[in-house]
């Protein structure tokens, strides 16, 4: 029998998974494209033109699957998770419809002068055009982290029974029946105490941060790849070195301040998943940093485990000494899965670190006016783009697997928020059919991304020029 | 007298037509595309909606997040209920979304057949379903007590949902066709006309047959119509229009039969909001008691206030750059090297 809750969780998984694959280049590269776009306009270097051209030519790929692959997530809450859909739906839907209301629209028709207009409008438009479509991609993202960082931590809200209209509390809403529990939702009575909750904005920084940092290897390794192959080498390597001072610049911002005080917010706001994710199982003074570790599950154990003592008390509550709860803390059936969110989160912060070793270099080769001597290090640039993308996957995965079993936290279980009047067989249907898509369109978007790359920014369509 | 839920009614009502006017065209174009012969006609259709199509969708997404916003109950009873029907115009939504930069991307002439396939399944597919299921709302939907849905695909099939959805299916495509008349040249431009003359009277006997069906076999749509002044003024204006787009087409006049058929598109809208208020999706089951309507399946008043808020400020501003837009991209259609 098929579990539909698993099945639309895998969905969910899987759309939202593989959409985020393309926001943090969008916004990363939008930014960095603006960047060239203000030297080329305020320079008027011929220069700097071709490689906006360039860079925007990518961009409107990664843009354009990025869109498709997100019209599935505006209604797939409404779709799979009707019973999560109902009780959210008063503080949920908000967020959703100001990111199309003042982001999305922003960002979509503007690009649509960026990438069409270059000649229709004047070059100070045009340049405006750049810096709106970076501006609406940021801005999108707030919303959405918005409205994910409440189901993190929710606040702003009352909960109600709509039927009798009676007004309960949190904890008489986890003894109440599924009967009841339907007519239960979640009002919101504070939008800005919503919408700026507890976890909203560090979670957005860190988020666009690590988005940031995906757009500074993405061109850091586009160039890198086109040095390489010695095409238009002098053109590459103005947007190697704008890529590899922006890289180290938002890769230390990931570390200190936003990923530190993400850490100290989970750690007060979500203490579970902050032990889970730190593979703290059971309750310390001073407790340690785990450097490396294998976790075991049953019992919960790390393996072959190599510690700084007192470094995570400290990091989290600014003492060595400090008492951490651990896993052992809290009920067995609120906790989330230990080994996954342990695994992503330490591979994160490890690919974190390594971001900025390889970013450290460059400037150091940028200073020393070495940067194109080492092919070997180009070629580390060229393999590590998709590397920050990883890191987002990594650490959505801790964010969202450490929030289980709960969709919205302590409100409601994961288990509750399904569409009961979807079928399994329906979800699986739909899965085969997203999970076809999204391979052929993975497939196709490196192929023509790696097909205009090698063309570099110099190509010219021949047909184009008789047109 | 008016309250929040009534406004937001129509606010959602906005954004519903404002998506049919603006996607209406260009996936009707994305179906005429299907009859487009030669590449220079095909790269013409992607560049006339080019630009502006993506904007236009996002007027789908919006609608999407303000009906989950403002009215919840709907959004999570007919997304669920219309569940492999949705996923279906997804499917179409997405082939269709990455056609433009994928086509223009390829060199070969089979790769850019594939996308051109695309392009037309995914507007054609969409284009069909949005009107089957609208012609489920105005039919009503199996709700049953508690909001639950309790049908299956084959029910959204019925013969009066199927109709609608040919009428909506033909009405995007002379729509998208009358658009093109404003963006091709020469003999495109004239193929574009008979096109939309071609659709025009199909369109119009559809449009009646369809709302004799309504008439003769839901007559609950037409309770409140005939006793409301706005219904009178709504249905002059519908039956104006229908009447200048073949005068229209036939004085070459693109822009003011362009403007005609988007007025249309917005009266039939308009006039089916009276037929359904207040409610958003009709009971089949038990209308009076099971319906979802403005009052029983939407937000608290706080949030439908501060949605009003985001509205007011959020939509002139949408509005203003996307005239801008549309006026920087005015005019035909000229290849070159920044397009599809």
């Amino acid at each position: 029998m098929l579990d539909p809750v698993l099945l639309g969780r895998i969905q969910f998984a899987m759309t939202v998974g593989f959409h985020f694959l393309f926001p943090p280049i969008s916004i990363g590269l939008a930014w960095l494209i603006f960047i060239i776009e203000t030297l080329g306009w305020r320079r008027k270097e011929e220069a700097y033109v071709k490689l906006g051209k360039f860079f925007g030519k990518l961009f409107g790929l990664v843009f354009g699957v990025g869109v498709a692959t997100g019209i599935v997530m505006e209604f797939q809450f409404g779709t799979n998770w009707a019973e999560y859909s109902k009780f959210v739906g008063d503080i949920f839907g908000a967020p959703l419809a100001a990111e199309g209301i003042f982001a999305f629209f922003l960002e979509s028709t503007f690009l649509g002068l960026f990438l069409f207009g270059r000649n229709k409008v004047s070059k100070g438009v045009h340049w405006f055009s750049s810096l709106m479509v970076a501006f609406g991609a940021t801005l999108s993202a707030f919303w959405i982290i918005v409205a994910n960082s409440w189901q993190q931590t929710p606040t702003g809200f009352i909960l109600k029974n709509t039927k009798t209209g009676e007004i309960i509390s949190k904890e008489t809403l986890l003894t109440l029946d599924n009967l009841v529990l339907k007519n239960v939702r979640a009002e919101l009575v504070d939008f800005w105490g919503a919408v700026f909750n507890p976890s909203s904005l560090i979670r957005y920084f860190h988020t666009v941060d690590a988005a940031l940092i995906s757009g500074a290897f993405f061109m850091a390794g586009i160039s890198a790849y086109l040095i390489l192959k010695k095409k238009d080498v002098e053109l590459m390597k103005k947007s190697l070195v704008i890529s590899i001072i922006f890289g180290l610049i938002v890769s230390l911002l990931e570390v200190f301040p936003f990923g530190h005080e993400h850490g100290r917010q989970v750690a007060q706001t979500q203490p579970e998943k902050f032990a889970a994710i730190q593979g703290l199982y059971t309750t310390q003074d001073g407790a340690p940093v785990v450097l490396f570790a294998f976790p075991t599950t049953t019992p919960p154990e790390l393996k072959a485990k190599i510690e700084i003592p007192g470094i995570l008390s400290w990091l989290a509550f600014g003492d060595v000494n400090a008492t951490i709860k651990g896993i052992n803390e809290f009920p067995k059936e609120n906790i989330p899965p230990l080994f996954i969110t342990f695994v992503s989160y330490h591979n994160m912060v490890a690919l974190g670190m390594y971001f900025i070793l390889i970013m450290g270099i460059g400037v150091y080769k940028i200073k020393k006016k070495t940067l194109l001597d080492s092919p070997k290090y180009l070629k580390i640039l060229v393999w590590s783009i998709p590397l920050p993308l990883i890191a987002c996957q990594l650490g959505w995965i801790a964010a969202e697997v450490g929030r289980q079993p709960w969709i919205v936290w302590h409100l409601m279980k994961t288990n509750d928020a399904i569409s009961f009047n979807v079928s399994a067989g329906e979800v699986l249907f739909s899965i085969i059919l997203f999970a076809i898509i999204d391979a052929f369109l993975l497939a196709f978007l490196i192929y023509f991304l790696k097909k205009e790359i090698d063309r570099g920014p110099n190509y010219i369509k021949s047909k184009e020029v008789a047109a | 007298m008016i309250d929040l839920n009534t406004i937001w009614f129509l606010l959602v009502g906005v954004l519903v037509i404002g998506y049919a006017i603006l996607d209406g065209f260009d996936l009707g174009v994305g179906v005429l595309h299907f009859f487009a012969k030669n590449d220079k006609e095909k790269r013409t259709n992607l560049n006339a909606i080019g630009p502006v199509w993506d904007g236009n969708e996002v007027w789908l997404l919006t609608g999407g997040g303000a009906l989950f916003a403002a009215f919840p109950a709907v959004y999570a009873t007919v997304f669920s209920g219309f569940y492999l029907a949705f996923i279906l115009v997804l499917f179409g939504l997405i082939a269709r979304a990455v056609s433009f930069e994928f086509r223009k991307h390829s060199d070969d002439d089979k790769m850019k057949k594939i996308w051109d396939s695309a392009f037309i399944f995914g507007s054609f597919l969409p284009g069909l379903l949005y009107g089957v299921a609208f012609g489920n709302v105005l039919h009503g939907l199996p709700i049953a007590d508690n909001m639950e849905y309790t049908g299956n695909f084959f029910a959204l099939l019925n013969p009066f949902s199927l109709l609608v959805g040919l009428v909506g299916l033909i009405m995007f495509v002379m729509h998208g066709a009358i658009y093109m008349t404003m963006k091709a040249d020469n003999e495109q431009r004239e193929k574009m006309f008979s096109y939309a003359s071609k659709t025009y009277y199909p369109f119009v006997v559809l449009y009646i047959l369809a709302t004799i069906y309504a008439f003769v076999s839901l007559p609950y749509l037409f309770e409140k119509s005939f006793s409301n002044p706005l219904f009178y003024i709504l249905t002059l204006v519908l039956v104006i229009s229908i009447v200048y787009i073949p005068i229209g087409l036939k004085a070459k006049k693109s822009g003011l039969t362009f403007i005609a058929s988007s007025v249309m598109i917005a009266m039939m809208l308009l006039n089916s909001a009276i037929s359904l208020f207040p409610r958003l999706a009709p009971s089949s089951i038990d209308l009076e008691n099971f319906s979802l309507t403005i009052y029983n399946a939407s937000s608290s008043q706080n949030t439908l206030m501060v949605m009003l808020i985001m509205a007011l400020i959020g939509m002139p501003i949408v509005i203003g750059y996307t005239i801008y837009i549309y006026r920087v991209f005015k005019g035909k259609v000229v290849l070159g090297h920044d397009g599809y």
